[in-house]
């Protein structure tokens, strides 16, 4: 006789089907005290449950799923024979995905987790972005809404808010928030006070959990409710990337000096009178970034040198005009010491960072800046004959060389660092007469001279040429690398001109550019080209 | 100390007659071994069955009140070679391991045992890690079972039938003298649930009583003509033994046998699958009322002829669901109804798919078409699961609803705070000097370096083996050297003679990383021979470069800080270019973090509460002076160092963030000054309960700086509109 009586082909009345849970979500996230905080609360309420995962190094950081799986008992009978329960989802048979970021409900339809006949579909709109996401030279962003759409139109409920901000202002984790949402969602035949009872029962951060968790419960609640179309203003973004403020538009263009401060009122006017409307909200930033940077007159400078261009723009919406506004201010702008010093000891920048770090009142906060600057960046500063004679001294690049080498870490919060940090801010009126100036005001004079020369032959390809500014960004070494691969895209500017599609072939080329640091994809590109 | 504690679980063990036990299937195991007087029990970690070794790990005074001996053995040849007690006394063992991979270490040992036999049980829990989550190459632990003769149990995912299999287990290995392996797969031994316990057992026979009176049967031994005997032993004595003990405890099950002519013979393992299936199919209920009869193989080897023969007597076809491949039980099976002359059709890999894990899915539609060919009457066309349906068929769950590139993959990568990134940070930073070289990785959590952002790496050929996959690469000529990677827990299972050793003995002069985080991490956080921590039941505190220069290296250098990625490069670079003839070894030191925050973070909270002074680092990004390029992540990947909506109205890029989960490991900024990135990082120094100094300084700071401040602003007056 065996002892392993699994008590099979015994008929039982009324069977039903089991209720089915997936939930993805990443490793370190909390998916597996989930899972088990299900499994307890049908447990305890008259249900066999099991829960499964795969652990282990796959787990680290990648995406995992929990599978529980739920059914019902058949009376308080002690012997009744336990069910067979599943160990993994069968796609098209799951009545809750739980998704713990947004593309990862992406993911659950893929996989089959999450159809239209069937599930309630709880997703966090937060992202937690992947890899090559993160790692674009530019951006790279997956658009949320197309996430969002294709969630709507895969499940039978689709369940969505930022259960992870709700979760961080609660001071806890976003299982707590998740588990809120499917009480709510009441897919599980369990109250909320059951699940409640659940987290009460475990050991750590019990007040911060059920705090989590009745947001999360209500702000479910409340995405399910019947949306009212707003018909008066801007309907509230779903997604976190923000663009420019509608109402700031507008005002830019019917009344732009409502925008700056009395030393911009000229130029704001000048804005309204000379330029087309969709440039005028680009140019009202443009000029109080210049301004800011240098002076009134850069301000007046950056007008100049963008009507040069708005002059002869002949393209759709003035996108041309748009762009040379935007690229030309923040290449007036470059980032230099004198610019980073002035940001890095402002009081705004302090109060954030403040904010930042969720201190209380009573707790002390201190800022420690990493800081490595080149010998070009000391040199880029000092006026011109200066720098170009410290430049090729050799004692003096020793003499950086050993001060910065192992980078310099400066409190800016301490007296000394604030300083230093002071000074090099003040310096501001030096700038004009530095180095770095003269050589950048050339570079943007000969790049808008392209640009202007362009409008009127092939106003697509003078688009394009302006958008290659996007290449020039960053510090060091990805600032150098930036300049390269655009200084090799104008220089095959000539070549291109010649060909049937020039504008396509800068476009390829700008692209090819932003897909990798060494430049290999540009110069292959170019190869390709010729 | 494992990175879990299993405080709690431990209780359960205790747990006598009749009380219900509830948890994860791997601990039920550990259950099970006591419950079946084990007297000693070794291992090596690895998911699925680290579990096991730890929850045993922090049992230490059960096992003392038990007599049960534990062992974290070396590796998993040491841990097979431990079922050497079994063979001349009546002791139970047990070992388990990670399989294939483990199974592949251990068989050398593992088929000497099973040449000569053994006298008391000896049981092996492979962790079969095979299917989604599975970090090895899919292949099956089924073929050792074969080549050895050892038998192999599968047995339902179930945690009453995986306990009640440990004591068969244990009965089989004693009632035939053969090794029995009990193959768990990955989701059982993570799988919830309960069975009823009963009280554990004190070994009948205890390891003192051996060691004091010490045995030796020569014909154990596996050396001519001992050794020709044994193969014939097997044959003549132990299968058929073997066979007895399977039938006579009905170890295998019928189901429904005689209902319908067909039929399905099934792994236990899947049962739960199959089951499901059915169930979708319209053909069981969740109690596993199957309508179509069922032979479950809880026993996948050996295959009990008389037993497949009865259950084909009288039907038409049947079908044998057997994961993974080769797709040995077919085989098997087509041997013996073709020998016995039996005519009942066998389906298998012809109707399901060949390689690959047995999904839900992938059952389902096999069963479907299995039914639909000979048994169309009881498949309701109409009420068919989605499941079945052609993917291009709007009902189906793989109905395209969402476009492919939505959704890109999200390999495991390193932790936050991880201190082996900065080790492949300041490897691509003196390769950007020095170009690119060879790169033999190994396994560990250091293999993550192969993925974005780092790229690093070009194979992994197995455990400890990193040095060695690059020993071929020893040109005297070269102008380059090679480098290998090893993790601290690969080093100390092999490692130091399979590579270390080799190198120095065959001149290689290449250089490898030893990445020593103090733990055995990718398993779990286990302790180790060069683990810093004091280990009350271990000796530990050997350090590793003290064990190279033993083995004969002369260039040998321990980094004891891997966050100093300035420092890190520089020594790259120096270990790549140096005159220095023979191996190269850096030892690469930090604590996985992991581990230490389990430790450090309620330490902090305490002192915090205490009113004692505490200082919290944590890092951020001035959005102001990020231009958007995201070139410190592509030498970082931190997962809490990520992108987000840039402020500045003018430019489009997103900018990087540091998110609320950063720990303040302080990498950002190590390698802003190594790469000399750019100026936008900055660290926040919280201070909890700050003292009377700190107080005063912050006193004088508030108002200087607040003074100088307002000249700052001087620089924005007339240009916001107010």
């Amino acid at each position: 006789m065996t002892t392993v009586d699994l008590k099979v082909n015994t008929p039982i009345p009324g069977v039903t089907r089991p209720i089915t849970m997936a939930i993805l979500a990443m490793g370190g996230e909390g998916g597996g005290v989930l899972a088990d905080w299900v499994v307890e609360v049908a447990e305890r309420n008259g249900y066999f449950a099991q829960n499964t995962s795969v652990a282990g190094v796959a787990q680290r950081t990648g995406t995992t799923v929990y599978y529980v799986e739920m059914l019902r008992k058949i009376g308080d009978d002690p012997n009744q024979p336990e069910p067979i329960l599943s160990t993994m989802p069968t796609p098209g048979e799951v009545d809750i995905a739980v998704a713990s970021e947004l593309m990862e409900s992406g993911r659950a339809i893929q996989r089959g987790f999450c159809t239209p006949d069937r599930t309630t579909l709880i997703a966090s709109t937060n992202r937690v972005y992947s890899m090559p996401e993160r790692t674009a030279m530019g951006d790279g962003r997956i658009e949320s809404q197309g996430l969002i759409d294709a969630a709507k139109q895969s499940a039978k409920r689709f369940i969505r808010a930022d259960f992870n901000k709700l979760a961080l202002d609660n001071g806890s984790v976003i299982s707590a928030c998740l588990f809120g949402a499917i009480a709510a969602a009441r897919v599980m035949p369990f109250s909320r006070e059951q699940c409640e009872e659940v987290i009460r029962s475990g050991g750590k951060g019990i007040e911060a959990s059920l705090a989590a968790f009745d947001a999360g419960f209500n702000a479910a609640l409340a995405a399910e409710r019947p949306v009212v179309e707003v018909t008066i203003g801007a309907r509230p973004p779903e997604t976190e990337d923000l663009g420019p403020d509608p109402a700031a538009v507008e005002r830019a263009i019917k009344d732009p000096s409502s925008l700056v401060g009395p030393k911009l009122t000229d130029c704001a006017l000048r804005i309204k009178s000379a330029f087309p409307e969709q440039a005028r909200y680009v140019l009202v930033e443009g000029i109080k970034r210049t301004a800011e940077y240098q002076d009134v007159e850069y301000a007046e400078q950056l007008l100049n040198r963008v009507a040069r261009i708005s002059r002869v723009d002949s393209t759709q919406d003035s996108k041309l005009t748009v762009e040379a506004a935007r690229y030309t201010a923040l290449w007036m702008t470059y980032e230099d010491t004198i610019r980073v010093a002035f940001h890095k000891t402002r009081k705004v920048r302090f109060d954030r960072v403040r904010a930042e770090s969720r201190a209380t009142e009573g707790e002390m906060v201190q800022v420690r800046e990493f800081l490595h600057p080149q010998i070009e960046e000391i040199t880029d500063t000092l006026p011109t004959k200066l720098g170009r004679l410290l430049l090729g001294s050799k004692l003096f690049q020793w003499l950086v060389f050993k001060i910065t080498h192992k980078g310099i870490k400066i409190q800016t919060s301490s007296v000394w660092g604030f300083t230093v940090l002071y000074v090099l801010a003040r310096l501001r009126p030096l700038r004009r007469r530095s180095l770095r100036f003269g050589i950048e005001q050339s570079r943007i004079d000969h790049w808008l001279g392209r640009v202007a020369d362009l409008a009127v032959t092939n106003p697509e390809l003078a688009y394009q040429v302006c958008l290659c500014q996007q290449l020039i960004k960053g510090y060091g070494d990805t600032h150098a690398n930036g300049l390269r691969n655009f200084e090799a895209i104008m220089d095959y500017l000539p070549i291109a001109i010649k060909a049937s599609d020039p504008a396509s072939i800068i476009k390829e080329l700008r692209s090819a550019a932003l897909a990798d640091e060494s430049g290999g994809a540009l110069t292959l590109a170019l190869e390709r080209s010729k | 100390m494992a990175e879990r504690s299993f405080a709690n679980e431990v209780q359960e063990l205790r747990l006598g007659a009749g009380a219900e036990f509830r948890g994860e299937g791997i601990l039920a195991v550990t259950k099970g071994l006591l419950q079946s007087g084990v007297a000693y029990v070794g291992g090596y970690q690895g998911a699925p069955i680290s579990h096991l070794m730890d929850v045993l790990g922090d049992a230490s005074e059960i096992l003392a009140e038990l007599d049960v001996y534990f062992e974290n053995s070396a590796s998993e040849a040491t841990a097979a070679a431990m079922l050497a007690a079994s063979v001349h006394y009546p002791l139970r063992g047990a070992v388990t391991f990670k399989s294939t991979v483990g199974t592949n270490v251990a068989s050398d040992a593992l088929a000497n045992l099973a040449s000569g036999g053994v006298l008391g049980g000896a049981l092996i829990i492979v962790g079969e890690d095979y299917g989604e989550g599975s970090s090895i190459m899919q292949e099956r632990s089924h073929a050792f079972a074969m080549k050895s003769q050892m038998w192999l149990l599968d047995p339902r995912p179930n945690l009453t039938a995986i306990v009640d299999f440990v004591e068969k287990g244990f009965e089989l290995s004693e009632a035939s003298s053969t090794p029995v392996m009990l193959e768990l797969r990955l989701r059982a031994c993570h799988l919830h649930g309960s069975f009823i316990a009963k009280d554990n057992k004190r070994p009948s026979f205890t390891l003192r009583e051996a060691i004091e009176n010490p045995q030796r049967d020569s014909s154990r031994v596996v050396l001519p003509p001992a050794s020709f005997i044994h193969e014939q032993e097997k044959i003549k004595d132990r299968w058929p033994a073997a066979v007895r003990f399977i039938q006579e405890n009905e170890l295998n099950e019928f189901i429904a046998e005689k209902r319908e002519k067909v039929g399905i013979i099934l792994q236990g393992g899947l049962f739960n699958t199959v089951n499901r299936a059915l169930e979708l199919l319209g053909l069981s209920d969740p109690y596993g009322n199957s309508e179509i009869p069922l032979y479950v193989l809880n026993v996948t080897y050996p295959i009990i002829d008389q037993e497949v023969l009865r259950f084909c007597d009288g039907k038409d076809a049947v079908l044998l669901i057997e994961e993974g491949q080769p797709d040995y039980i077919e085989q098997n099976l087509n041997t013996v109804l073709r020998r016995a002359g039996d005519l009942t059709l066998l389906h298998g890999k012809d109707l399901l798919p060949v390689a690959g894990e047995y999904t839900p899915a992938a059952v389902t539609k096999g069963i479907n078409a299995f039914l639909q060919k000979y048994l169309p009457a009881r498949v309701n066309l109409d009420n068919l699961p989605t499941v079945v349906l052609d993917d291009n068929d709007p009902r189906s769950p793989f109905a395209p609803r969402i476009s492919p590139e939505l959704v890109q993959s999200r390999p495991p990568g390193f932790c936050t705070g991880c201190p082996e990134r900065p080790i492949f940070a300041a490897l691509k930073l003196a390769e950007r000097e020095l170009g690119p070289h060879i790169v033999s990785a190994d396994i560990g959590c250091h293999l993550f370096s192969i993925n974005a952002p780092f790229n690093i790496g070009a194979t992994t050929m197995g455990y400890g083996l990193g040095s060695a996959s690059g020993s071929a690469f020893n040109a005297k000529d070269a102008d380059k050297r090679t480098i290998a990677f090893m993790g601290d827990g690969g080093f100390w299972h092999n490692g130091l003679t399979s590579g270390v050793g080799n190198a120095v003995f065959n001149e290689n002069d290449q250089l490898l990383v030893v990445v020593d985080n103090a733990y055995s991490a990718a398993t779990g956080g286990q302790d180790l021979l060069s683990s810093r921590a004091e280990n009350p039941s271990r000796s530990t505190n050997h350090p590793i470069e003290r064990a190279v220069r033993g083995i004969g290296v002369k260039w040998a250098r321990t980094m004891t800080d891997t966050f100093k990625v300035a420092e890190m490069r520089d020594l790259f670079k120096e270990a790549l270019t140096t005159q220095e003839k023979g191996p190269k070894v850096i030892v690469a030191q930090s604590e996985c973090t992991l581990n230490r925050e389990r430790r450090e973070k309620p330490a902090r909270a305490k002192k915090i509460k205490e009113g004692k002074r505490v200082v919290r680092e944590l890092y951020g990004v001035d959005p102001e002076t990020c231009t958007g390029d995201h070139s410190c992540i592509r030498i970082s990947g931190c997962p809490s160092l990520t992108i987000g909506p840039n402020p500045d109205p003018l430019r489009q890029d997103p900018i990087a963030v540091v998110l609320e989960t950063c720990v303040g490991c302080g990498l950002c900024g190590e390698n802003a000054h190594a790469a000399a990135l750019c100026p936008s990082f900055y660290r926040t120094e919280v201070i909890y309960n700050p003292s009377w100094w700190d107080k005063s300084k912050l006193w004088v700071r508030h108002r200087y700086i607040g003074w100088l401040q307002k000249g700052i602003e001087k620089q924005r007056l007339g240009i916001d509109a107010v």
